[in-house]
């Protein structure tokens, strides 16, 4: 449900001091209330293809192409000019190399989306480095020149942006790397908002460890108190953000798995208890899960109305069988795009609760878990 | 809290070997409440039935001394057996169950009886009504504010409410009083206060009702305003709560629908609606079952209107958008019997065709005439000084 009201600065009350209230007021405001829900529409979600070139030339090389701008343009002209990518695909995340390339007929790529009725959105961070003091943790660096960057890319078409930070549960988390990751997400998020781009908000709290899933739970109820704390005290307008959790699943070392009705059941009451109904969308990142996992677990989430849009933003999960099909030969091409719109559709069909996972393949199941991933 | 250095040994002793239980620093206080506590499913089936849609809360907890000034405006005297008898009233009207789902009383009341001996706990119960308890002791005034207070009443808290649990009461309540323009001061003590109070009253078996109440103030401060400080108040009340371990699933709230200031032109109900519903969803989680709204001073009509509009602004809402009202449901009561034994079936009467009115606003479906219209504003003084007597 779409809320709309004026920015404005409010009168100071006559005899108090320290009064000028702005209640959220940027000039973007209704722009990005409406890109959000956009994106948070019946049916849809995200594709993430905003890999950074390095983490890209790995998945090219795992089909023996080499990493080269080039290859790198191909293959996301292959994603981008899927016919029908947009009856199920909402929004696109792209590595900022990508949202200034063309196609190989010379059309923008962000004009491929737009046409497509998907949104491009672009990621922003500047990447995972160690945190001073922690437990061998990563903090996420890109503040620093991030309202500029903020702004040449909403001239260059992106509507939405994108943050990764990760949460280690096999190192605790710590405080410190708790409360950093939260924090640059708060700031990142206002200043994003501020450029007129919707802030996608991503602490992944990282697959990797033995933990079960009520470990899992108590780390993300912990992570999502403490962003919307420091979202709220950095007047974050909460009905123009998205959300870009991990679901709440055992480890990937754990002994005991859980089925998608478990997951579900944790993911749903974790948010029921941490996320506030102003916020239109949010998008399940995938994580190392299979395909078909990824797929049946939204699909459980979906099976009674929530509060809130519960879709898709997956990367793996989307382009893992689609680089197998392709394999870097042009007489695979269609059959590539064929298996993402596949991909593209189950994830649709999952939004909207009535995935069937009969006639899936087996490649489908395959664990795209990576140890210690850099994504 | 001390920790002795046995409970440390037997601690460190029995948690597991190896680098990630080192590690582990992450707060545990939430996973380990709902887990050890033996009364959570009870708490969570309690906070459900008091929110059940088309039902409220009857506020009838007032101390001793502001019982004492309602009874004195219609001529009747501040005794034990008065006030006995006031509240007699309220909890025998026949039919009041059907729309009121708990009822809050003060500690004196939860011990009582109506004139035949029967304990009052036992004539809600019959109702199907829970008995609520305020656990709160009184304001005090923080020193070096402008007169901002604080709420009293942890000291020797769990033991209260696990007396109050014995004698029945199933759910507590607890009354922050902050207003637009709260300093950091009285919002960080206040929200500290509400956190630690929801969760020694979730240990001992009651649900918290937490209330964090923007007073209806003087001034021309605009709706926008008061929506503004009361979704500051509402985040970091809710963050202590998480910060402290409280399970959301079993607490209520009890907010102040947004409102203008006394001496700024009123609002309609749907502005009314559409700033406390913005305020709600930016910040109340919805595994909070139950929203009840104070009515602060608002007319009895203005209460039910407001309420009324706020499903018609919010249809879809994850928590029950509902009232807990004292003032919008005993006032005219009262006038109505003043004390008179003749008088007790029509005050009766009143009072459950303004819990039917609120209840049907509840659902979305109220539709007038009201049981008492077009009443002015009923507004209380803020009393400080400790535990009301």
């Amino acid at each position: 449900m779409a809320l709309s009201f004026k920015a404005g600065v409010a009168a100071p009350v006559a005899g108090s001091r320290a009064r000028s209230v702005v209640v959220r007021a940027t000039k973007y405001d209704e722009e990005l209330v409406a890109t959000a829900h956009k994106i948070a529409t019946a049916g849809r979600g995200i594709l993430a293809m905003d890999e950074s070139n390095a983490t890209c030339g790995k998945r090219l090389q795992s089909i023996g192409l080499e990493n080269t701008e080039d290859s790198r343009r191909t293959y996301r002209e292959l994603l981008v000019t899927t016919p029908g990518l947009g009856k199920y695909i909402s929004g696109a995340i792209m590595f900022e190399e990508t949202l200034f390339q063309k196609t190989s007929t010379g059309k923008r790529m962000t004009e491929c989306l737009t046409e497509q009725g998907i949104v491009p959105g672009i990621k922003v961070d500047k990447g995972l480095v160690p945190l001073a003091n922690s437990n061998g943790e990563s903090w996420c660096m890109g503040l620093d020149g991030l309202d500029t960057r903020c702004g040449d890319y909403y001239k260059a078409g992106a509507r939405f942006a994108k943050w990764r930070s990760v949460v280690s549960i096999p190192a605790g988390p710590s405080l410190i790397a708790l409360r950093d990751c939260a924090y640059g997400l708060a700031r990142y998020a206002a200043i994003a908002q501020n450029a007129g781009l919707v802030p996608i908000v991503e602490p992944e709290v990282l697959l990797d460890g033995e933990q079960d899933i009520d470990q899992c739970l108590e780390v993300q109820e912990a992570i999502w108190a403490e962003t919307f704390k420091y979202m709220a005290d950095n007047k974050v307008m909460f009905e123009g953000i998205l959300l870009k959790p991990a679901m709440v699943t055992p480890g990937a070392d754990a002994k005991v798995k859980s089925s998608p009705e478990t997951v579900a059941a944790y993911t749903l009451k974790m948010l029921r208890r941490r996320v506030p109904p102003a916020v239109p969308g949010i998008m399940f990142l995938s994580g190392g899960q299979s395909e078909l996992e990824a797929t049946l677990n939204l699909n459980a989430m979906n099976q009674s109305p929530n509060p809130w849009h519960v879709s898709f933003s997956y990367a793996r999960a989307l382009q893992n069988s689609v680089l197998k099909t392709w394999q870097g030969k042009p007489e695979n091409y269609k059959a590539a795009q064929e298996s993402l719109l596949q991909r593209a559709k189950a994830n649709s069909d999952a939004q909207l609760g009535k995935y069937d996972a009969s006639g899936e393949s087996a490649a489908a199941g395959e664990r795209t878990y990576e140890k210690g991933y850099k994504y | 809290m001390a920790l002795s250095a046995k409970s440390a040994a037997a601690r460190s002793a029995a948690a597991p070997r190896g680098a990630a239980s080192r590690a582990r620093t992450v707060r545990v206080a939430a996973l380990s409440t709902e887990k050890s506590n033996p009364y959570m499913e009870e708490l969570r089936a309690t906070a459900n039935y008091i929110a059940t849609r088309g039902k409220g809360i009857l506020a009838s907890d007032e101390s001793n001394a502001t019982t004492g000034k309602r009874l004195a405006t219609v001529g009747v005297d501040n005794t034990e057996d008065n006030r006995r008898a006031w509240r007699e009233l309220l909890y025998t009207a026949p039919g009041l169950g059907q729309y009121i789902s708990g009822a809050i009383m003060f500690d004196e009341t939860l011990f009582q009886s109506t004139a035949g001996g029967v304990q009052f706990v036992d004539v809600l119960k019959k109702q199907g009504i829970l008995p609520g308890i305020k656990v709160d002791t009184g304001l005090e005034v923080i020193p070096g504010t402008d007169g901002e207070t604080s709420t009293q009443g942890l000291d020797g808290l769990g033991e209260r409410c696990a007396r109050y649990y014995k004698q029945g009461a199933r759910f507590a309540k607890w009354r922050a009083v902050l207003k637009v323009g709260s300093s950091t001061t009285a919002i960080l003590e206040n929200a500290h206060g509400l956190a630690r109070y929801a969760q020694i009253a979730q240990a001992n078996g009651l649900v918290p009702i937490v209330e964090p109440e923007v007073t209806l103030g003087p001034g021309t401060y605009t709706i926008e305003e008061n929506a503004y400080w009361s979704e500051k108040i509402n985040s970091h009340v809710m963050r202590l709560l998480n910060e402290y371990g409280v399970v959301l699933d079993a607490i209520l709230l009890k907010p102040n629908m947004c409102l203008p200031g006394l001496d700024a032109p009123t609002a309609s109900p749907a502005d009314v609606a559409k700033y406390t519903v913005r305020t709600m969803l930016r910040s109340i989680p919805p595994a909070v079952p139950g929203i009840h709204f104070l009515s602060g001073g608002m007319s009895e009509e203005e209460s039910t209107l407001n309420l009324q509009a706020l499903q018609e602004a919010c249809p879809n809402s994850p928590w029950s958008l509902t009232f807990s009202y004292g003032r919008a449901l005993q006032s005219s009561t009262l006038k109505t019997w003043a004390g008179k034994k003749e008088n007790a079936d029509k005050a009766q009467d009143i009072l459950v065709q303004l819990a039917r009115a609120n209840s049907q606003a509840q659902l979305g479906k109220y539709k007038g005439p009201h049981p008492v219209p077009g009443g002015g504003r009923i507004l209380q003084a803020l009393r400080t000084g400790g535990p009301g007597k």
